[in-house]
């Protein structure tokens, strides 16, 4: 008779379904984006750090800081670091509002994820809108 | 003297990690923390738009701007490791590979801690 338990042994149980079966909805695709953006800050971090340095470093590395930061590449991925961190810190907040256990009826579920995401781009506008008035 | 506790009661108590919920709750305290001094951050780098170095130091360097910052980083850090961490649990199985991850994922924390600490500290005591 087979071996179906014990260390190292995987019994042939059905698996749940991956996401792949999924057709996506809002929630399951903040979701997913929450955990990315989340790794999108991860690796920003660098970026944060590496803003600090120059600044501690002296006026001619940091001026070399901010010519990096006005080439295109630079400016696309401080646009994105924006839209990144606003995402998730909507998202965040989102979850900490179903950590309160409410909010988990059908329809708040939609509105709560559909609101984070608009609410995320519009906050994105808004800064690059203050970074356009402030740098003109 | 023998425990009058089952196994699954130990096991219940502090889960099989032996942190209990102490993972969950240091997410959402940073969670909280990082909402304020991640608008603060942006506030700051956006009233520092075409300000000369002088300036720039000048404003790092004030002592409010610089416990802000220096809470920033410490929150950040550690909500940033903590939840690499539970991306690195879910989808790195190989045993070695995991507990590599996890050893770098504290390195990376923990070097832009230190890096973004001390150039903060410098903005506000160095010369």
């Amino acid at each position: 008779m087979a071996v179906t338990s014990g260390h190292g042994v995987r019994p042939n149980r059905p698996l749940s379904p991956h996401l792949q079966i999924y057709s996506p909805l809002i929630n399951m695709v903040m979701s997913i984006v929450h955990r990315m953006t989340g790794a999108a800050l991860y690796a920003g971090s660098l970026l944060l750090a590496w803003w600090l340095i120059a600044a501690a470093t002296g006026p001619d590395y940091y001026s070399y800081f901010l010519s990096w930061c006005d080439t295109w590449f630079g400016k696309l991925v401080l646009l994105g670091y924006t839209w990144v961190l606003m995402h998730h810190m909507m998202g965040g907040i989102r979850h900490l509002i179903w950590d309160t256990g409410h909010g988990y009826d059908l329809k708040t579920v939609d509105l709560l994820s559909w609101g984070s995401l608009a609410a995320s781009l519009l906050l994105t506008a808004i800064v690059w809108v203050c970074v356009a008035m402030g740098g003109a | 003297m023998t425990s009058m506790r089952t196994p699954l009661k130990k096991v219940r108590y502090l889960g099989s990690a032996k942190e209990g919920a102490d993972h969950f709750w240091k997410q959402r305290m940073t969670a909280v923390a990082n909402i304020f001094l991640g608008i603060f951050l942006v506030w700051l780098i956006v009233s520092l738009l075409g300000a000369d170095y002088a300036t720039v130091k000048q404003k790092l360097g004030h002592p409010l701007i610089s416990v802000a910052l220096l809470g920033l980083v410490v929150s950040g850090t550690i909500h940033m490791r903590i939840g690499m961490q539970t991306i690195i649990e879910d989808y790195v199985h190989d045993e070695g590979l995991k507990v590599g991850a996890l050893v770098l994922n504290t390195f990376f924390a923990v070097f832009i801690a230190l890096a973004s600490l001390f150039s903060i500290l410098k903005l506000s005591f160095g010369a």
